[in-house]
């Protein structure tokens, strides 16, 4: 297998063909945080909380660690003030759909990024579903019972995380999305309260 | 009988026959049968004129033809009379009689139907007239002369003969580098070098390869990509399949949004025929190169035309961007090496076969290359579709082709490249339209929309609705263009309504900056452009409506009221009787009242006054009564 040498934040470290920056950065215990990442399931790129700069060539641009593929020469910078000021306003902003009433990572992130997550709320309001829309339940959902109980429906900020009645009656069973929840949205016990029906989200009773 | 081309010896072969066998006909009129002429009526003037031939025995002496857009879409509906190709404008039905029969008994043009130069004077051709005169319509111009619906149409206008010598007489290189040398650049907006995405496609590893056209134009006051579909579906499935050989593609889709049934129909009807005649399918023309082609109707989401959305799309999921950083050239449809490009691209490539890549490149500019389709629209005095030489200059665009803005009024802005563009000002016009002198000015060329606007246009409201726009449009896959789409709306709704603080300005430039940066795909990192652009060039307006809470161009109606001059008023009761609401009222010998509170801000007391007694005014008094914002 094809090994190469980057660099991340300054440092020296060696990478192996078809990694990501970040796999890399964990595999030299460099913390990137992430929300919607998870290496159990296919992740969406959504939450960009993993941004990072690259310079190859001279030439420099964000991206997200999870899915930019790393290679020989890759100049890496995780923590820059520039990049940890853009995680803070996508925090803050990701708090538009869920509000400040969240735990697991998101709120870890926060406190340590010093985001303000009632920032926005007094210029837009709306309901706050304690969920940023990070896909990972749905993804898991999927993979894990081949057939997936819970999905998206709506486009931008209509999307909803919502429930198949005919493929789960509730959603508290399997227990396969336990723990993956980045926001505490889904706890040990399952969604609590649980997702609402497709039917009742596209009629608008929910 | 077998329809079957079998070889370019037999297309050119019937390429005469459909030439020498032109019927009995006299004469042809054609008229356009495009979205915009059948909405001024044209299929009226169609069903007018097929009575009266069938009525006077004349079936034999006129042939009718349904053909598409000429651009002038204002003026429709358009009726062209060969010989002579004589068009006149804004037809009616009753104008029919005299139109056939003048032509049948060799008259003169009827004049009153007849474009006018600057001078009034009745043009009879089309480069008479000023709309026309900077035109070079490489792209459009046959669209007047062929039935969209008819092969036979196409191929004797020597359509079909550019694949034929590339099939035949060049290797896919030769193809690749003529397209190198003409400078062709993607017309979807992004103007990458469109050799460069086929050669790419062409060497990564994986069959078969795919060829995709994008027709998803959604840009408000669009529809260049609509006319060219609609009226010359062949031409693009020609620069498909060429496009397709030179890369070693075997499989096409062409993807057309959902709001466009003419285009859809031709474009089906264009491949059916083009099957039948042996164009599509295997060893086409003699040659080994098999190919097929689907269309796929698209589900109404402008992000789909993203290139890797469209994928999504096409693969029958929702169409959402791809997080990966991997180009569609490499992993596209099915993970296989797939090329897209848009409508105009595709269109370009036959007559870059035809006159080689240098006499392509001779058009334009040194950097973009050839010609392109904009839909001029908005505030000026001729709109419609105009095909021009890139490094035209947006002077010329405004006032010589679109004849000056509307109404008397003065200029304000020029918007292109719709939602993912921005706003270009008064001093900024002698920029030439190409693709990085608009890139640089803050906006981009983007597919081709160009709205004028004049100085009724509040700048800060255009921004909102671009916002607005985008934000029912964002798939709502990543925080910064979700969520930031969100706030910016929010923000600039608060703004417009008079409710706007210094630091929502900041917050625009925070969000505007991350949207840029860290979206995941172009429609949010593009999103903020008309945002910018507005604070960039206007940020006079953004001071008076955050600051002094006045609405220098008087559109945004929380800022504004409407007043009487008692000095003017001449107690008429006109406004009371246009006003919906009871606002304005008077008594007999006293001048009007518009009561602020009651008042709705709709303008019809404005346009009832005779007098120009009732005037528009911000700033001062505002009352506290805010106009519920969009969300």
């Amino acid at each position: 297998m094809k090994m190469f040498d980057m660099e991340i934040d300054g440092r020296a470290v060696r990478g192996r063909e078809g990694q990501t920056v970040l796999e890399v950065a964990r595999d030299a215990g460099i913390e990137i945080p992430t929300l919607c990442y998870s290496d159990e399931t296919e992740h969406i790129g959504g939450c960009r909380i993993c941004s990072v700069q690259v310079e190859t060539n001279g030439r420099k641009s964000i991206v997200t660690s999870c899915s930019y593929p790393a290679d020989e020469g890759l100049k890496v910078t995780t923590n820059s003030p520039k990049i940890r000021k853009m995680r803070r306003t996508i925090l803050e902003l990701a708090a538009v759909n869920s509000g400040p009433d969240v735990a697991g990572d998101f709120f870890s992130l926060a406190r340590e990024y010093g985001a303000d997550l009632t920032r926005f709320s007094s210029i837009v309001s709306g309901e706050m579903r304690s969920c940023i829309l990070c896909g990972l339940c749905v993804n898991k959902c999927r993979e894990a019972t081949h057939d997936g109980a819970i999905g998206f429906v709506g486009r931008g900020v209509h999307k909803r995380v919502v429930r198949f009645p005919e493929k789960a009656q509730t959603c508290a069973n399997c227990n396969y999305c336990n723990n993956i929840c980045p926001t505490g949205r889904i706890k040990q016990g399952g969604p609590d309260p649980p997702f609402p029906t497709v039917d009742d989200v596209l009629s608008g009773r929910a | 009988m077998s329809a079957k081309i079998g070889s370019p010896k037999e297309l050119e072969k019937l390429r005469k026959e459909i030439e020498g066998n032109k019927g009995p006909y006299r004469i042809i009129v054609s008229v356009c049968s495009s979205t915009g002429c059948v909405a001024l009526g044209s299929k009226t003037i169609l069903k007018t004129l097929r009575e009266k031939l069938a009525a006077e025995g004349l079936e034999k002496d006129v042939e009718v033809k349904e053909t598409g857009c000429l651009g002038f879409c204002e003026k429709g509906p358009r009726v062209t009379v060969y010989p002579g190709g004589i068009s006149y404008f804004q037809v009616m039905p009753e104008d029919v009689s005299e139109i056939v029969d003048g032509a049948l008994r060799g008259g003169k043009p009827l004049e009153r139907l007849l474009l006018k130069d600057e001078k009034g004077k009745p043009a009879k051709r089309l480069e008479e007239i000023p709309f026309y005169r900077l035109q070079h319509r490489l792209l459009l111009s046959d669209n007047e002369k062929i039935d969209p619906r008819k092969i036979g149409d196409y191929i004797s206008i020597g359509g079909y003969s550019a694949l034929a010598k590339v099939l035949i007489e060049w290797t896919p290189e030769q193809v690749l580098g003529e397209v190198k040398r003409s400078g062709l650049r993607g017309r979807g907006g992004g103007g990458f070098p469109t050799w460069r995405k086929w050669e790419s496609t062409r060497d990564a590893p994986g069959s078969p390869k795919y060829v995709i056209v994008n027709c998803d134009e959604g840009d408000p006051g669009a529809f260049m990509d609509r006319s060219m579909m609609e009226g010359n579906p062949h031409k693009v499935l020609e620069g498909l399949m060429i496009g397709a050989y030179a890369m070693g593609a075997s499989k096409g889709y062409i993807y057309i949004r959902e709001e466009y049934p003419i285009a859809f129909s031709n474009v089906k009807a264009a491949i059916e025929q083009a099957r039948e005649y042996g164009l599509i399918g295997e060893g086409i023309l003699g040659s080994s190169f098999s190919f097929d082609v689907k269309v796929h109707s698209g589900a109404g989401a402008f992000v789909s035309g993203e290139s890797s959305a469209l994928v999504e799309a096409i693969e029958g999921r929702v169409g959402e961007p791809r997080p990966k950083y991997v180009h569609i050239a490499e992993k596209g449809i099915n993970g296989k090496p797939t090329c897209l490009n848009n409508v105009k691209t595709w269109a370009s490539v036959p007559m870059i076969v035809l006159n080689g890549g240098e006499w392509f490149s001779k058009v334009g500019t040194e950097r973009s290359t050839g010609t392109t389709i904009f839909s001029l629209v908005g505030n000026v005095n001729n709109t419609g579709l105009v095909e021009v030489p890139m490094g035209i200059t947006l002077r010329e665009m405004v006032y010589k082709i679109g004849g000056g803005v509307r109404g008397g009024k003065g200029f304000k802005a020029v918007q292109t490249g719709g939602p993912s563009g921005g706003f270009i000002p008064e001093s900024q016009l002698d920029l030439k339209v190409d693709f990085d002198a608009l890139t640089e000015a803050g906006s981009m060329m983007g597919s081709g929309s160009m709205v004028v606007m004049n100085d009724d246009a509040c700048m800060v409201d255009a921004a909102r609705y671009f916002v607005d726009f985008l934000l029912e449009e964002s798939c709502g896959k990543c925080v910064p263009c979700r969520e930031g789409l969100r706030v910016l709306s929010a923000t600039l709704g608060r703004i417009c309504e008079g409710r706007g603080e210094p630091s929502d300005l900041d917050t625009v430039r925070e969000v505007t900056d991350l949207m840029k940066t860290a979206s995941l795909c172009s429609l949010g990192k593009t999103a903020a452009n008309p945002v910018l652009t507005s604070m960039r060039y206007f940020p006079d307006e953004w001071t008076a409506h955050v600051e002094d809470k006045i609405c220098p161009a008087k559109k945004c109606k929380a800022l504004i009221r409407y007043e009487v001059d008692a000095g003017k008023c001449k107690s008429c009761g006109l406004c009371a009787k246009g006003c919906p609401v009871g606002a304005a009222t008077w008594e007999k010998k006293q001048p009007a009242v518009i009561d602020a509170v009651k008042c709705i801000k709709c303008g019809e007391c404005l346009d009832a006054c005779k007098f120009g007694a009732v005037t528009k005014v911000s700033g001062l008094q505002v009352p506290a009564k805010s106009v519920r914002g969009r969300r």
